[in-house]
């Protein structure tokens, strides 16, 4: 009853302050909902991953695979079941079609064992009969269902909610049939319970691979993933500063109030016990406003996310979000927590709040040095800080623990700088309504300062990523031209396909040179890789995009003795030029040494090059489909409609629509990062709105002796629009070489970390002018309105400023 | 009814401590009034923050009715106030956020003994009728201190202690408040304890202890 | 006559619809019919007939140990084609494969189950020598002929390995192997070799015992289902003591009386039909066994051949609770002759 009578008083503080209600529930709500939105994104991705590995009980049952990662025999399979083990067989790989690949997944229902669970052809045995008997069935998610149903290649298809999208699951027949791999085996499924040893025939050739709790995904879109979240996490701080600095304000404004509170008899505890669930009332508010915009988020995002998971990793993850209620929750909780996170200083101080007014209340200049030194002591040792875990550190976490440093510490640092050149434009200011403005910008730093950090950080981020994703730009086109250099590329259906394409060509004069870009899939030390044949040609010595290489590299790969190895292998496994990489093969290790190191962007693989014919020495088996093309460039666009009309089967592209579906691959990879990059450019706007307005009362009393002394309305709502405009500005600046060390940590350390490749970092001086503008847009936006409320207040407005003067 | 025995405070400074009180003491029957004079200084405003036990003694004991406030807890003296004690401020203090009823009403809430004829009564004889649903800001300053006096009553106090409550009005003003304040105090039945520098408005009430220095005179 | 129908109508229902009861005789969707007796040849017949829908090669054998205690082994494999049209190459042939293995005591029935695709060498039966097998689980003999076999499987608590051997020819059921089901007049092709003498070795609770009994084989295939009013069968192999051996079952119809049928086999090995009429089979102790109450114990009577008995189950929880489960054990018999045997029964809810 007490606690209801004091909770209505404070709250009717609100009620008469809807400004800083409204900017400490769109602060919260906008942190929680970057924050949660991210986190959807991640959790949906990671939940469609895990769904993958979980498919026919990946995540549970131990499996069967060929020591060289490739595929086997079916006499394998018969061999050990005939010694008695409880083996099912699969054969998966992705099926090329003219609308992108499909991962076919085919097993023996027959066979699978109960922990592969997930399948739903169980369920009555009629879906069964289908499943086995032509024409077969294919199992797949709704989604997928819808957008391939009845296409003419596949057999027909019927749901099963529990599959990730793009795959099928189909009878083993019929997968041997769409994979092309007839009496071909991918693994086994193996029983739970099996202990034994595999049979001595077999041992050689075939491993037991423990169940993956989480599959080769999981691990390569970890960085992309940490990524996300550290621009959440980014947005979700921005949005906590909007919302430390309303509370603090609140609390400022109510601090007189709560010692009559005190004075009245409302004891120490019950006072902050109700601060406590004012706020946490005020947080769920907001939180469950946020949780519902993080959802229209990561639901406006997602199809970019999906869409460059897919492209980077062949990921496949569905274009709509489910998300558990456990999100919902958490996104409550996070708002919960932050708010309290953001107010703890304020309670602290309710909680401590003494009764009387200090008899001499400190200067607000003496209050603001005292600041500002121990700010600079802070941002001194996270500074310290970062700089240890750059120099220290490894991983990822260590490059996100440098970029925070860095950010946090100029953030704490910026009030000292923008206070010191404000006091240097004093000191030079000498008639007194310039003098005025200085000292008066300086008192109002103190209000600021939280709002403008904000805007510090978020500029500062816009810099960094918009010059790293330029620089990756510029890079990645030159990059494309090396690796592109063949004027077309095509892949027949079949070996046999490539066989009949490539007598074709030997009879088209404009054909220089046939290549043949032959590959297996491997794994070493437990990393997929791809292992790539090449034929010796001027193709790849002039054109192919080396970062290091020893003498004669060319030669001692063509020779069979070397190989070339992509630069996020050789960083992945930390392997030096001239070491030996022993590469599985089905005749055995196969020891090479690398011989140069070259650049892969994009490629979340590791990659290594070797001599086509060492190849197919050791790889019988390699996939012999793909070609690439030297003819005159003039001539390519002919050729490639020649070849489709006389092999319908086979897919041929020219090099220029190879590099435009790079190029659009790549830029979709960067379109989340720029999305958040904005909006956390916007919140940071919405900080320095609210802090304005909430400014703008107390700036009445500041304004209203000017104001007695003879300066118009007008004049002083210039004056506070100019000083806005010069803050933003001041921060903009302050922001460009921040910006520029965070490009740095994010070319050198973090991409190194996340995927494997160093930048070289362009400047793009144009884009911080547009920055510059877009600051001062931000910063003219959010004063508009307080300064159009000053030009508009009446006298009587501005005699309350004396009146109410306490 | 009010007994301040031996009461000490000194209060550190940049300067070195300074003592503020030393050796106070004095009594107050129930339903006296008692003027609390001094210099500026003095330590006046210091006792009656101590005797509300808004601050803590260094030394000496205060005792209101059965309870000793120097012996007593944060939450009990927040109690003890919220029942035994009125407080009005030489600014008011009223709280900004809530209209003239509210504020009126505020404190016996709180503390369990609204009485809502009693306050209507008060609100009629503290002249407020009119301006119940206005907020702080809208009223002037007498009308402020009215509905200060009109709070610290409404819940029947044993105890109204009063800081120098006219010191914001002008003269006449003032002493309109002052009579109406010695008239409610003798309708409720509290004691009252009043700070001022002012001689005449100390020679209103049935006793008057002038501190000089910390002492008392 | 045995289990085996019932399981693969439920595994392929739809094959069943697309079947249709009214079609009798014909061989209905493609399969090959059996619609007539047909001079059944050996080795050839004692392999795999894939034009056929169902298949099966089942081995009871009535077990000793040296100290005398009891035990009971089942070895089966069924082939099931699961379209009409020729057996295909590799994954794609069509046929699908399951072998049932139990081995019982007086105190425990342990069963194992396990399933193939035709088509890759997982299960198969090839003649010349006769081999069937499934996974690692064997019927194998020394020549063409099933005169002398190996037979061996192995669960998760359980195996054991065989052999079995006898001089006689095989017997022919029904007419000259024609056995009819029904009086709507579906019918299998159906030989046995009940003959055998067995000799091997069993593992179970951790111990290995030396083994002598009898065996007896069955071997029928058909395309034709049981009538759409057959829910269920009994169905007994006996070896008596005499050396006559005798093969009777019970086919139980929701809405006729049962179909009964048999065959008494001299010790010669000759083979009589026995008509519905010759033949009384009476339940006389029903037990709850998997939640549900099935007739354990029997009456048994041929009273042409002067056979008057009573069975009983050396373990009355035979139940096989594979993926379509029913019970089958063995069981003594006593009263005009003693022996012992099998009893299998279906169909009971």
């Amino acid at each position: 009853m007490r606690a209801l009578v004091v909770l209505r008083t404070l709250l009717a503080h609100w009620r008469r302050h809807p400004v800083e209600l409204a900017t400490l529930l769109v602060g919260l709500a906008v942190a929680t909902a970057l924050w949660s939105g991210v986190q959807a994104l991640n959790a949906q991705a990671r939940a469609s991953y895990d769904r993958a590995a979980a498919v026919l009980g990946g995540d549970v049952l131990s499996t069967v695979v060929a020591a060289d990662g490739q595929r086997f025999p079916l006499e394998d399979y018969v061999a050990l079941r005939r010694a008695g083990w409880k083996v099912s067989p699969v054969i998966e790989g992705d099926m090329r079609r003219a609308d992108g690949s499909v991962r076919v997944l085919g097993v023996d229902p027959v066979t699978l064992p109960p922990a592969a669970g997930s399948l739903d052809i169980g369920e009555g045995a009629e879906r069964l009969t289908q499943f086995l008997t032509p024409p077969n069935l294919a199992l797949a998610a709704p989604e997928t269902v819808a957008r391939l149903g009845g296409a003419q290649d596949l057999p027909p298809l019927a749901e099963s909610a529990d599959l990730p999208p793009d795959t099928l699951v189909v009878d083993i027949a019929v997968a041997e049939r769409l994979l092309d791999a007839p009496g071909r085996l991918s693994r086994l499924l193996l029983a739970p319970g099996e202990t034994r040893a595999l049979p001595a025939a077999l041992a050689g050739r075939l491993r037991v691979e423990a169940p993956r709790e989480t599959g080769d995904l999981d691990r390569l879109t970890d960085s992309f993933h940490l990524n996300l979240t550290a621009f959440g996490f980014l947005s979700f701080v921005v949005g906590l500063f909007i919302v430390y600095s309303a509370i603090g304000l609140a609390f400022e404004q109510r601090k007189p109030m709560l010692r009559t509170l005190r004075a009245c008899g409302v004891s120490a505890r019950m006072l902050t016990g109700v601060m406590v669930g004012e706020l946490v009332g005020l947080a769920l508010v907001a939180g469950l406003a946020g949780v519902v915009a993080g959802y229209a988020i990561a639901a406006s995002l997602l199809p970019d996310v999906a869409a460059s998971l897919r492209g980077l990793y062949g990921a496949r993850v569905p274009g709509s979000l489910s998300l558990a209620p456990a999100w919902w929750a958490a996104g409550i909780a996070i708002s919960v927590g932050g708010a309290l996170f953001a107010a703890a200083g304020s309670l602290w101080r309710a909680w401590t709040l003494p009764l009387l007014a200090p008899a001499q209340p400190q200067a607000w200049l003496q209050a603001q040095r005292r600041g500002l030194r121990l700010q600079g002591a802070l941002a001194a040792a996270i500074g310290a800080g970062a700089l240890a875990a750059l120099v220290f550190g490894d991983g990822l976490v260590a490059g996100f623990a440098v970029m925070g440093g860095l950010l946090l510490a100029a953030a704490l640092l910026l009030p000292s700088v923008l206070a010191g050149v404000l006091s240097l434009g004093a000191r030079g200011a000498r008639r007194p309504m310039v003098q005025w403005l200085w000292a008066d910008g300086r008192q109002q730093l103190s209000g600021l300062s939280l709002a403008l950090m904000a805007l510090l950080l978020a500029l500062a981020v816009n810099v960094g990523v918009g010059t790293m994703v330029d620089s990756f730009r510029r890079t990645f086109t030159g990059w494309l031209d090396q690796r592109l250099a063949a004027e077309v590329y095509l892949t027949a259906a079949d070996a046999e396909g490539a066989q009949a394409v490539a007598l074709w060509l030997d009879a088209r004069p404009e054909v220089r040179a046939r290549l043949p870009i032959w590959n297996v899939e491997g794994r070493l030390r437990d990393w997929p890789v791809e292992i790539y044949g090449f034929r010796d040609d001027p193709t790849y010595r002039d054109n192919w995009p080396l970062i290091a290489t020893l003498p004669e590299a060319w030669d001692r790969v063509a020779a069979g003795e070397a190989a070339l190895v992509s630069e996020q292998l050789a960083r992945r496994l930390n392997l030096a030029l001239g070491e030996t990489v022993t590469l599985p093969s089905p005749q055995g290790p196969w020891p090479v040494e690398v011989a140069a190191i070259y650049s892969d962007y994009g490629n979340p693989e590791g990659q290594v090059m070797v001599a086509v014919d060492a190849l197919t020495a050791r790889w019988p088996e390699v996939d012999r489909r793909r070609l690439a093309l030297r003819v005159a460039p003039e001539a390519a666009a002919a050729l490639v409609t020649d070849l489709r009309a006389a092999f319908p089967g086979v897919e041929a592209v020219d090099q220029r629509a190879l590099k435009d579906l790079s190029k659009r691959i790549f830029e979709r990879t960067f379109t989340v990062t720029v999305a958040l990059n904005a909006l956390t450019l916007a919140v940071a706007g919405i900080a320095l709105l609210t802090s304005l307005l909430t400014l703008s009362n107390l700036r009445l009393v500041q304004l209203a002796p000017l104001w007695a002394m003879g300066v118009t309305r007008r004049r002083l709502a210039a004056i506070e629009m100019g000083k806005a405009l010069a803050l933003a500005a001041l921060t903009a600046l302050a922001a460009l070489p921040l910006g520029l060390a965070v490009a740095w940590v994010l070319t050198a350390v973090i991409n190194v970390q996340a995927f494997g490749w160093k930048l070289p970092i362009f400047l793009f001086p144009g884009q911080w002018l547009t920055l510059l503008g877009m600051a001062l847009a931000t910063a003219f936006l959010a004063a508009l309105w307080p300064a159009w409320r000053l030009r508009r207040a009446s006298p009587l407005t501005l005699l309350q400023g004396f009146s109410n003067e306490r | 009814m009010l007994d301040v025995d031996a009461v000490s405070k000194s209060y550190a400074t940049a300067q070195g401590p300074i003592e503020v009180l030393r050796c106070v003491s004095l009594g107050l029957g129930p339903g006296r009034t008692l003027a609390l004079t001094g210099e500026s200084g003095s330590g006046k405003s210091t006792l009656l923050h101590l005797i509300a036990g808004l601050d803590a003694v260094d030394a000496g004991t205060i005792r209101l009715g059965g309870s000793c406030v120097t012996g007593l807890g944060d939450a009990a003296r927040a109690a003890l106030r919220r029942t035994a004690i009125g407080l009005i401020f030489q600014q008011f203090n009223l709280i900004p956020s809530l209209d003239v009823a509210g504020n009126l009403g505020f404190q016996a809430r709180i503390g369990g003994r609204h009485d809502a004829a009693w306050q209507e009564e008060l609100t009629e004889r503290l002249g407020l009728g009119e301006v119940q649903a206005r907020f702080p800001e809208q009223l002037s300053g007498g009308q402020q201190q009215r509905v200060a006096i009109g709070r610290a009553l409404a819940g029947r106090p044993a105890l109204i202690l009063a800081d120098e409550p006219t010191g914001n009005l002008d003269e006449a003003t003032g002493e309109a408040v002052m009579a109406l304040l010695l008239e409610l105090v003798d309708a409720s039945g509290a004691s009252l304890l009043m700070v001022t520098h002012s001689p005449r408005l100390a020679a209103m009430l049935d006793a008057r202890v002038t501190l000089r220095a910390g002492r008392v005179a | 006559m045995s289990a085996r129908w019932l399981i693969f109508l439920l595994l392929f229902p739809a094959a069943v619809q697309g079947q249709g009861y009214a079609g009798l005789g014909s061989g209905a969707g493609g399969y090959a019919a059996v619609t007539a007796p047909a001079a059944l040849e050996f080795p050839r017949d004692h392999g795999a007939h894939p034009g056929f829908r169902i298949e099966w090669w089942y081995l009871t054998a009535n077990l000793k140990g040296e100290d005398g205690e009891d035990f009971g082994a089942q070895w089966t494999l069924f082939r099931q084609a699961g379209r009409p049209e020729p057996e295909a190459e590799g994954w794609a042939s069509g046929q699908i494969w399951m072998g049932h293995a139990a081995l019982t005591t007086a105190d425990a029935h342990r069963v194992a189950e396990t399933f193939a695709r035709g088509g890759i060498g997982q299960a198969g039966v090839e003649t010349a020598p006769f081999r069937a097998w499934i996974d690692d689980w064997e019927m194998t003999g020394t020549d063409d002929g099933i005169g002398a076999l190996t037979v061996a499987a192995r669960g998760e608590d359980f195996a054991y390995r065989l052999k079995v051997r006898t001089d006689h020819e095989p017997v022919l059921q029904g007419v000259a192997g024609f056995s009819v089901k029904s009086e709507a007049g579906q019918a299998s092709y159906y030989y046995s070799q009940p003959f055998y003498a067995v000799s091997g070795e069993i593992e179970v609770e951790g111990r290995r015992v030396a083994v002598t009994g009898r065996a007896w084989l069955d071997r029928e295939w058909s395309s034709q289902p049981l009538a759409e009013d057959q829910s269920g069968w009994d169905w007994f192999s006996l070896h008596l003591e005499d050396g006559a051996k005798v093969m009777l079952f019970r086919l139980r119809s929701e809405t006729e009386p049962p179909f009964l049928s048999g065959t008494w086999i001299a010790p010669d090995g000759t083979p009589t039909p026995l008509a519905p009429d010759q033949i009384a089979m009476t339940p006389v102790a029903e037990t709850e066994v998997a939640g549900r109450r099935l007739p354990v114990g029997w009456r048994i009577e041929v009273p042409d051949f002067g056979l008057a008995v009573d069975t009983e189950p050396l373990n009355a929880q035979s139940w096989m609770g594979t993926l379509f489960p029913y019970w089958e054990g063995p069981i003594s018999v006593t009263g005009s002759h003693d022996g012992r045997g099998y009893l299998e029964m279906t169909g009971y809810e």
